[in-house]
C-alpha cells in the first residue's frame, strides 16, 4: 500500500516536473508568465478608477454681479475642477463640449442677481458631456453639491439658521469613497485567474495536438495521477503569483488588510482549484491549441465582466445573475473586497468557499473523465 | 524569377487567389474561426448589453427612524416611489448595522428621536446617511441620490407650512448626448471594441504560428509566393469574417440595445475597417514573433482583452488616470476605437474627433503591418 503510493507520489513528481519544463524551457514562454502580471498590476490598478480629478469645466457668467461671481469662485475653488475657459457667446459652448475639451458649461443667466434680489429662485444651468453618463452623473452631483453649499451658506448669513434639517454623510469601509480600493482588489483577482488560464489551458490542447498525450496515456500514470500532474505546476504558479500580487496591493498601493490571511488564502486555494478545473476541462475538450485558445477566450472574457468587478452584479438582469453563479471569479472577488476592506472574519465567507469548491471538484472530475474518454 | 525580384514581394493575382483559397478552406474545414467571426460577438453583447450597467437602480437602503411622526414620515416617504431604493424599515441602528456588514442593504438612513421637534429650532436637525463604501462608485450615486431627495423634501417641506426660505440659487441641468444618463449608451459602443480586438486577435494570432509549428511554412516559402501575399492572403479571409462581425455587433447595439446612432453609417464601418486592420496586423504580428502557438496565444491572451478593457476609455476615464498611465494608453488601439465609436454613435460627426483618432489608428495599421513584412522573411532561421 505505502509502496504503490510512494511509486504514485515519484510518478506525479516526474510529470509536476515535466510540465514545469515544457512551461519555462521557452526563454518567451517564461517571460510571459512571469513579467506582464506584475507590470499589469502596476498600470491596471492606476488606470483603473471611477474617480474623477481635473474635470475641465468653461464658465459662462452673462450676470455678473457680486452674487454670481461668489458663485462662480465657488467652482473655480473646487478641487475637482479646472477652469479652462470662460465664455462670453452662447455659440461657444458647442465646441467646447463637442471636442470634449470642456466635460461641464456652468452657465449663469442675465438675470441671476435680479432673481436672487427680488426673493425668486435663479437658475444655474449646468450642461455636461454625456458621453460617458457615469463620469456625468459623478460631475453633476459635484456640481450640485456645491451649488447646495452655496445656498445653505447664503441662508445661515442671511440670519434664518440654515435649513431645518441637513445632511450628515458617512462612508463606512472606505471614508473617501475611493474607487481604488474597490478595484484593485477585484484586478488581483482578473490577474489571478489569466496566470492560470495562461498555464492550464492549452497544457492538455498542446499534448493532444502534437500527439504525445496517447503516450502520456499508455504509461503507467492513472487520469487521477495525470490530472495532479496537470493541476498542480498552475496551482503552485498560481500561488507564487498571488502572493506577489497580494504583497504590491498591500504595500506598493495601500490597500487596506483588515481580515485574516488564512481566510484570504483559503479563498486563493479554493479559486485556484477552480479556475484550474475549468482550465483543463477546456483544455481536454479542445483537440487542437486554437480551440483550447478560443474555449479559454469565452470562459474569461465573460468570467471578468461578469464578476461584478467593475460593474455590481445587482445591476444586472435577474436571468445574467443566475449566470453569474458557475463564475468562479464572481466570489473571488467577494472574498478579496470582504477580506480586504471589511475584515470579514472565516465563517461569514463560507457562503463563496463552497461554491468554489463545488466547482473545482466538478470541473477537474470531468477533465479526468474526458483524459481518457475523448479520443482522436 | 529571381530572388531579388520575390524579396520585394511583388503581388500576381493568381497566386494571390490560391493563397487565399487555401485560407478559405481551411477556415471552413475548422470552424472555431467563423464562431469566433460570427458567434462570439452575439454572446459577448448579449451578455454584456445586459449584464454591464453601472446605474444604480433599487438599492435596497435601511430606513432607520428612532420616533415615528409626521415629520419623518413625509421625510421617509419620499424615498419611496423612486426608481432608485428600495427602502426597507429597519427598528434601530444595530439591526441595520448587521444588515449592512450582511450586504442586505447598501446604506441606512438614520432619523434621531428629535427628528420632529428640532426641526422648528434654529440650527436644525440632522439627517444621517451612511453608505457602503466598498463600491465607492455605486456609494457616490447613492449620495448623490439622497441629498436631491433631501433638497426636494426640504422645499415641500417650507411650501407647506409656509416657512419663507430666502430664495436659493437652483440647479438646471443639461446632459447632452445622453440626456437620460443612460450608462449602456456608453458602454455597449465601448464594448464593441473591445470584442473588435478579440476577434482580431484570435483569428489571426495563432495562423502564422501554426504555419512555422506545423512545418508548412516550410513548404509555402518553397513555392514561388512572395511574402506580400503571404500576408495579404493572411489578411483578406480574416478581414472579410471579421467585417461580417462588426456588421452584427453594430446591428445589435442599434436595434437590440436601443443605442442612438447619429453619425454617418459610412464614417462608422470606414472607422472599424481602419480598426479591423489594425487589430489583424496585431494579431499577425504577434504569430509571426511567436512562431509558436502556445507563446503566440500567451502573448494574445495578455496583450488583447485586459488593455483594451481597462486603458481603452470604455469604462474607466483615461483622463482620470496618472499621466503615465495616460501615456501608456497611446498604445493601445482600442482607446482610438472606443473614443470614435462613442462619439460617432451619441454625438455624430464630429471631425475634431474623428480625424486625430482616425489617423492615430490609420498609422498603427502601417507600423504594425510593416513591422509584419519586415519580420517576416523568405527564410528558415
Amino acid at each position: 500500500m505505502i509502496a504503490s503510493l510512494s511509486a504514485a507520489w515519484r510518478r506525479i513528481v516526474a510529470l509536476v516536473g515535466k510540465e514545469f519544463l515544457a512551461l519555462l524551457k521557452d526563454k518567451k514562454s517564461r517571460f510571459v508568465l512571469i513579467g506582464p502580471p506584475i507590470i499589469q498590476l502596476l498600470v491596471f490598478g492606476y488606470a483603473a478608477t471611477f474617480d474623477l480629478n481635473h474635470v475641465p469645466y468653461a464658465l459662462y457668467n452673462e450676470d455678473g454681479g457680486a452674487v454670481s461671481r461668489q458663485l462662480a469662485a465657488r467652482f473655480a475653488g473646487a478641487p475637482l475642477f479646472d477652469l479652462i475657459s470662460t465664455i462670453r457667446r452662447d455659440a461657444e459652448i458647442r465646441p467646447l463640449i463637442d471636442d470634449r475639451q470642456a466635460r461641464l458649461i456652468v452657465h449663469i443667466s442675465p438675470q441671476f442677481s435680479r432673481d436672487l434680489a427680488l426673493g425668486k429662485p435663479a437658475p444655474v444651468q449646468l450642461i455636461v458631456d454625456g458621453r460617458n453618463s457615469n463620469s456625468a452623473l459623478i460631475v453633476l452631483n459635484y456640481a450640485s453639491s456645491i451649488v447646495q453649499q452655496f445656498n445653505a451658506d447664503r441662508l445661515q448669513r442671511s440670519g434664518m439658521g440654515g435649513p431645518p434639517v441637513h445632511l450628515e454623510v458617512r462612508a463606512w469601509f472606505n471614508p473617501n469613497l475611493q474607487s481604488r480600493w474597490f478595484l484593485i482588489p477585484g484586478i488581483a483577482g482578473l490577474i489571478t485567474l489569466i496566470v492560470t488560464m495562461l498555464v492550464t489551458a492549452l497544457s492538455v490542447a498542446r499534448e493532444r495536438e502534437q500527439g504525445t498525450f496517447d503516450q502520456l496515456l499508455v504509461t503507467p500514470l492513472r487520469p487521477v495521477e495525470i490530472l495532479l500532474g496537470k493541476a498542480l505546476p498552475g496551482f503552485i504558479i498560481g500561488m507564487f503569483e498571488a502572493t506577489v500580487i497580494i504583497a504590491l496591493a498591500v504595500f506598493w498601493f495601500d490597500i487596506p488588510l483588515l481580515g485574516s490571511l488564512v481566510t484570504l488564502y483559503t479563498g486563493l486555494a479554493l479559486f485556484l482549484l477552480s479556475a484550474i478545473g475549468v482550465g483543463l476541462m477546456i483544455s481536454s475538450l479542445a483537440v487542437t491549441q486554437q480551440q483550447g485558445f478560443l474555449g479559454a477566450f469565452l470562459f474569461m472574457v465573460p468570467a471578468v465582466i461578469l464578476s461584478g468587478f467593475a460593474t455590481p452584479i445587482e445591476n444586472m438582469p435577474e436571468a445574467v445573475q443566475y449566470i453569474t453563479l458557475i463564475d468562479p471569479l464572481r466570489y473571488f472577488v467577494v472574498i478579496l473586497r470582504d477580506v480586504f476592506l471589511e475584515g470579514t472574519p472565516f465563517h461569514l465567507l463560507i457562503p463563496q468557499f463552497w461554491p468554489l469548491a463545488l466547482i473545482g471538484t466538478i470541473s477537474l472530475s470531468i477533465a479526468g473523465w474526458l483524459f481518457r474518454h475523448r479520443m482522436y | 524569377m529571381n530572388a531579388a525580384h520575390q524579396h520585394q514581394g511583388g503581388i500576381s493575382a493568381m497566386r494571390l487567389r490560391g493563397l487565399m483559397r487555401k485560407e478559405f478552406l481551411q477556415i471552413l474545414r475548422d470552424p472555431s474561426s467563423i464562431a469566433i467571426a460570427f458567434v462570439l460577438p452575439v454572446i459577448l453583447l448579449l451578455l454584456f448589453g445586459y449584464g454591464v450597467s453601472l446605474d444604480a437602480k433599487h438599492v435596497p437602503v435601511a430606513l432607520v427612524v428612532d420616533e415615528p411622526g409626521a415629520a419623518t414620515a413625509s421625510f421617509t416617504g419620499s424615498f419611496r416611489h423612486l426608481p432608485y431604493f428600495d427602502p426597507v424599515l429597519l427598528p434601530d441602528m444595530h439591526s441595520a448595522e448587521i444588515a449592512m456588514r450582511e450586504g442586505r442593504v447598501q446604506a441606512i438612513v438614520h432619523l434621531r428621536s428629535d427628528f420632529g421637534r428640532k426641526l422648528y429650532q434654529p440650527g436644525g436637525t440632522p439627517v444621517q446617511i451612511i453608505v457602503n463604501g466598498v463600491n465607492a462608485n455605486t456609494g457616490r450615486l447613492i449620495l448623490g441620490y439622497g441629498s436631491g431627495i433631501w433638497i426636494n423634501w426640504l422645499h415641500q417641506y417650507a411650501q407647506l407650512n409656509h416657512i419663507h426660505l430666502p430664495a436659493s440659487v437652483q440647479v438646471e441641468q443639461r446632459v447632452w448626448f445622453n440626456s437620460e444618463l443612460r450608462s449602456r449608451n456608453y458602454l455597449v459602443p465601448g464594448l464593441i471594441a473591445v470584442i473588435m480586438t478579440l476577434i482580431g486577435a484570435l483569428l489571426t494570432a495563432l495562423v502564422v504560428a501554426r504555419e512555422w509549428e506545423r512545418g508548412t511554412m516550410e513548404a509555402l516559402m518553397a513555392t514561388p509566393v512572395t511574402m506580400n501575399e503571404i500576408i495579404i492572403g493572411k489578411m483578406a479571409p480574416y478581414f472579410v469574417l471579421g467585417s461580417g462581425g462588426m456588421l452584427i455587433s453594430v446591428g445589435m447595439a442599434v436595434w437590440l440595445f436601443n443605442v442612438p446612432l447619429r453619425g454617418s453609417i459610412w464614417l462608422l464601418f470606414g472607422v472599424a475597417a481602419l480598426f479591423l486592420l489594425v487589430a489583424l496586423g496585431m494579431g499577425l504580428l504577434i504569430s509571426t514573433l511567436a512562431r509558436n502557438q502556445f507563446v503566440a496565444s500567451q502573448i494574445a491572451l495578455i496583450v488583447t482583452f485586459l488593455p483594451a478593457f481597462l486603458l481603452s476609455g470604455f469604462i474607466f476615464e483615461i483622463s482620470s488616470m496618472p499621466q503615465v498611465v495616460q501615456v501608456i494608453t497611446h498604445i493601445i488601439p482600442a482607446r482610438y476605437f472606443v473614443a470614435l465609436l462613442q462619439t460617432l454613435f451619441m454625438a455624430g460627426d464630429i471631425w475634431s474627433v474623428i480625424w486625430p483618432n482616425a489617423l492615430a489608428l490609420a498609422v498603427m495599421a502601417l507600423i504594425f503591418l510593416a513591422l509584419v513584412r519586415r519580420i517576416s522573411r523568405k527564410r528558415l532561421d
